[in-house]
């Protein structure tokens, strides 16, 4: 679409109109505070209790007519303020996207920073002192939910399979990163003169470990849009998180000490201390706070709707609880999401599991805004104070180290790595190194009584901010195009691949086992062992502790595959592009016995089947047909065939009638059901299932026949629970099981049918009752 | 120790050489090869069985096949060997060396070698063709490690990634038709994006093993 006419759309006049509104809000609410900023004390009391506060002296009080409308903005003036600031970010956008030329050519970032600049702008013109980003709410509001997102959807096998190079280019890439800059800038200092001179060598150090290290959020914010290939990503967001512990180190020391005025031997030793003790110290809280909150969600079989609120809460506390004691938070974050999730996600239910994700995408998402939003505002409102030479010299003494470490680093890591780095992947290493809101943050913090350069330190942060944002963040994406860097492959992962690669673990273990040495593959195997035996078994519930990993993934597959179903609104074929008329039955070796009549007869009968499933379970026939013919032709006993045809006949009956009793809120019994079809679940599901056990069920998607194979007489009003809560939950698909023997089945059917008439009365004799007709002619 | 020891510098160079390994990492290997051996001249299967880490592996029957399947030697033969040499150890494990960088062309030689292997691997009677029978007992012994599950779980597994197979390779198939099995091409194109070349791979190092704790 043309962006002229994206522009005109109505939906952009919408929001623009809104967006124009929000704003004149903004700027106007802040208008009274310039009154009442002024009197704060007047302001507590303004609701009008006057009155009560004197009962001895009322002569003075006069009475005033009732009020019937007021207005008092003071009492609401902090939530009101916050939202209103969410909202504009919001409302920011989805502006963004819905001109589609801008979007593409400028990230996200960018232009948020442009608006917040705007808006900054105009608060000023009003008069009145922008919101500057307060350090406090940045690190406790607005940062922790990126951090939690970034942490929790963490690839751990890329992260590590290359956590030797991030680790090289997070601690030591900074610390050659913070010495080159702080160094430099000091040379230049003491060759300027009189206006520099009185920046000592601790002041510029700190400066330099501020300024040096990769921040997490302009990463994202610039990476999720080129979509990279996993490796580079993953490096350079691996160095933006773990370089926190670094920066948090460097940051303390060099402030405690500037006040003194030197630093000797023994504070660098404890300096090295300190730093293993931050990032070990914020590993270690982060890890105990997951496996809290993995144990506990192996508890909430019975209230499923707070289950991501523990997700968050726990988090949120290592977070905390990291910062309490001046750990690293970040990487307390990290490894609370990264140690939780597996626990986690075996634990809850489909829908905590989308709730948490969009919750996280949802806030990750807005505080990311803000963040950008809030720069732009500060740069307007902060104190600047502007020197050339400090300024530029910055700018080229962080690009030139950032180079000349990602060269330098490279070149050592590649000794020791299998896929070795290529000057590209270099480069857009380096390209990638972009600075944030995180170090404008920090130089907010110093104080300036003790740093008196700290304006000076502002304004060169922020250019320097600018400076990657703008124009690294801008051309790093046609960059990406002409450099041919390997983007990432939006293939689903097959099952195939899921086996070999297990396969390929195995066997690589087995490789080194045979050579004899300890090598990473031994490891995580030695890991994975001590993870299957001892803490599966504590953290998950019920039975899917034992499940391996292969049918975790194939039920994960199946599931996608049955959502996918769904919501392509039913359609006959499946939305992938496998249109392919392989089933089954091509795979399936022929067996001779088999040559007789059935297979012309099942032909036939398979269209029939076909026909009457289709009507009302739409959904499902092409999963028929890829994974369950064989059970439909090799059916060993011909007689049972027509059972067979019996049975989707009045299932299907079942499954209309259940479809009108939708409207009703049934609360399903709880039967025992499959894993697969408790997992298979898309409606509802708030109440525990008991799982069987996988021997006696085949993980493919089934058709559960109205009554399970249990023999004993069940209540008539059980049965029909029963009855009416497996198909119901069943939406996402239906399953068939491998008949079980005949025999029982023939006892079965005449039961089925007095029982299935009594259902018919008890249940409100909707409009199905007619339609159970039009099947008459399929019995034989 | 004795005819084999003739020469054995000599050896070791025209191996490396062979192979593409160091002649310090041939060294080692030469070590751990005796070592496993208690100092014969040949390895065979109860050598390699009695290795304890490996007993805990699901797959490791088919990694120990591997070592004495004659298709893995370069040889255009087929069948099993009884025991092998230090030659044809140092051969096997040449599938495991990590590929210098080298042009595309070479590389996606190095991905068919590798890919060969794995195919050898699954494929054991040797016929070319990976049945569902053969994917199946793939399957089943992945999933051996857990006693829960039955021989049907693994059957639908193995039946379905059997059914992608093909549904991705051919495409199209009448009802009536059978679908053999994977033939290697259908096998390098299923696995096309797993990026066998640099995950297929164990790092030799050019230290001594013989001083580390070898898990016998």
């Amino acid at each position: 679409r043309d962006w002229r006419t994206g522009c005109f759309d109505e939906e952009c006049f919408g929001v623009l109109k809104m967006f124009i509104l929000v704003l004149g809000l903004l700027v106007g609410s802040l208008m009274p505070l310039g009154g009442a900023a002024s009197s704060p004390d007047t302001g507590t009391g303004h609701g009008g209790s006057h009155g009560n506060k004197n009962p001895g002296n009322g002569t003075t009080y006069s009475k005033k007519p009732f009020p019937v409308l007021s207005f008092d903005y003071e009492h609401v003036r902090l939530p009101f303020e916050i939202s209103l600031w969410v909202l504009l970010a919001s409302l920011m956008k989805l502006g963004f996207h819905l001109i589609p030329r801008v979007s593409s050519i400028v990230p996200e970032s960018c232009l948020l920073i442009v608006v917040g600049l705007l808006v900054g702008g105009l608060i000023k013109m009003v008069g009145e002192d922008p919101p500057v980003l307060e350090s406090k709410i940045f690190f406790f509001y607005l940062l922790p939910p990126i951090i939690l997102d970034a942490g929790y959807f963490m690839p751990i096998r890329q992260f590590t399979e290359n956590l030797g190079t991030i680790l090289m280019f997070a601690v030591v890439g900074t610390l050659w990163n913070s010495f080159f800059v702080g160094g430099l800038l000091y040379g230049v200092c003491q060759l300027e003169g009189h206006k520099l001179a009185y920046v000592d060598l601790l002041s510029c150090l700190l400066f330099g470990s501020i300024i040096s290290a990769v921040d997490p959020v302009a990463v994202l914010a610039v990476f999720e849009e080129i979509h990279i290939n996993e490796l580079l990503h993953i490096l350079v967001f691996g160095e933006s998180l773990l370089n926190d512990a670094v920066t948090v180190v460097l940051y303390h020391l060099f402030e405690e000490y500037s006040s003194v005025g030197s630093i000797t031997f023994m504070d660098v030793f404890l300096g090295i201390v300190c730093f293993l003790v931050v990032s070990l110290g914020g590993i270690v809280v982060g890890a105990i706070y997951g496996i809290l909150a993995a144990f506990t969600s192996r508890f909430t079989s019975h209230t499923r709707v707070i289950e991501p609120l523990f997700v968050f809460v726990y988090s949120y506390m290592a977070y905390l609880s990291a910062e309490v004691f001046h750990l690293s938070g970040i990487m307390a974050l990290i490894a609370c999401g990264a140690v939780m999730r597996p626990y986690v996600e075996a634990n809850i239910s489909h829908k905590s599991h989308t709730t948490i994700k969009y919750f996280l995408k949802m806030w990750s998402s807005v505080s990311d805004t803000l963040i950008f939003i809030f720069l732009g505002v500060s740069t307007v409102a902060g104190p600047h104070q502007w020197n050339w030479t400090f300024v530029v010299a910055t700018v080229i003494f962080c690009l030139v180290a950032r180079v000349l470490g990602v060269v330098g680093l490279t070149f050592v890591i590649n000794k020791f790595r299998i896929v070795k780095l290529t000057s590209k992947d270099q480069f857009i290493i380096a390209y990638g190194g972009l600075r944030g809101a995180i170090a404008f943050s920090l130089v907010y913090l110093l104080n300036p009584k003790h740093f008196p350069m700290r304006n000076m330190f502002l304004t060169a942060i922020i250019t320097v901010i600018f400076f990657t944002v703008f124009v690294q963040g801008m051309t790093i994406r046609p960059l990406v195009d002409l450099l041919a860097v390997k983007k990432k492959q939006e293939t689903k992962r097959s099952i195939n691949e899921e086996i070999h690669t297990q396969f390929l673990d195995h066997l690589l273990t087995g490789i080194e086992d045979i050579c004899g040495h300890y090598g990473h593959h031994h490891w995580k195997d030695k890991l994975n062992r001590f993870n299957k035996k001892y803490v599966k078994k504590c953290l998950i519930a019920g039975e899917r502790s034992k499940e391996p990993q292969l049918i975790a993934f194939y039920h994960k597959m199946e599931m996608k595959q049955a959502i996918e179903l769904v919501e392509s609104g039913g359609g006959a074929k499946l939305p992938s592009a496998l249109p392919s008329t392989v089933s089954m039955q091509n795979i399936q070796p022929k067996k001779p016995s088999q040559d007789r009549a059935l297979p012309q007869l099942s032909k036939a009968r398979e269209e029939e089947i076909r026909k009457i499933l289709r009507t009302n379970l739409q959904r499902t026939r092409q999963r028929l047909r890829s994974y369950n013919r064989h059970t439909l032709i090799a059916d060993p006993y011909e007689d049972g065939w027509n059972e067979m045809l019996l049975k989707r006949k009045k299932m299907k009956e079942l499954e209309k009638k259940i479809s009108q009793m939708n409207n009703y809120l049934t609360v399903p019994a709880p039967p025992p059901d499959s894993p697969t079809i408790t997992r298979a679940r898309l409606a509802s599901d708030p109440q525990a299932w008991g799982l069987k056990s996988v021997t006696e069920s085949i993980p493919t998607i089934k058709v559960d026949l109205a009554s399970p194979q249990s023999p004993e007489s069940v209540n008539v009003v059980d049965e029909f629970s029963k009855k009416g809560s497996q198909p119901k939950e069943e939406e996402g698909g239906l399953t068939m099981k491998v008949p079980s023997p005949a025999k029982q089945r023939k006892d079965k059917t005449p039961d089925e049918e007095p029982q299935q008439r009594l259902m018919r009365c008890l249940s409100d004799p909707g409009p199905a009752a007619e339609e159970e007709d039009e099947d008459e002619p399929f019995l034989p | 120790m004795g005819a084999s020891q003739s020469g054995p510098v000599h050896m070791f160079q025209d191996l490396a050489h062979k192979t593409g390994f160091s002649t310090e990492q041939i060294k080692n290997l030469h070590n751990r090869f005796m070592y496993l051996t208690q100092d014969e001249d040949t390895l065979r299967r109860e050598h390699l069985e009695n290795i304890s880490n490996l007993a805990l592996n699901p797959i490791r029957r088919q990694i120990i096949e591997a070592f004495f399947d004659k298709r893995n030697m370069g040889e255009k033969e087929r069948g099993c060997l009884q025991e092998i040499g230090f030659e044809e150890f140092v051969t096997v494990l040449s599938f495991f060396r990590p590929p210098k960088p080298r042009t595309a062309d070479e590389m996606k030689n190095i991905k068919k070698e590798k890919l060969r292997f794995l195919f050898n691997m699954h494929d054991t009677d040797n016929d070319g063709i990976i049945t569902l029978d053969e994917y199946r007992h793939v399957v089943e012994e992945l999933l051996s490690s857990y006693e829960t599950i039955g021989a049907e779980t693994a059957k639908a597994i193995s039946d379905a990634a059997m059914l992608e197979v093909a549904s991705v390779t051919v495409g199209q198939m009448g009802p009536g038709e059978f679908y053999e099995g994977i033939t290697f091409e259908q096998f390098m194109q299923i696995l096309k994006d797993v990026e066998i070349e640099t995950k297929m791979n164990i790092h030799f190092w050019n230290l001594d093993t013989r001083t580390m704790q070898c898990g016998k």
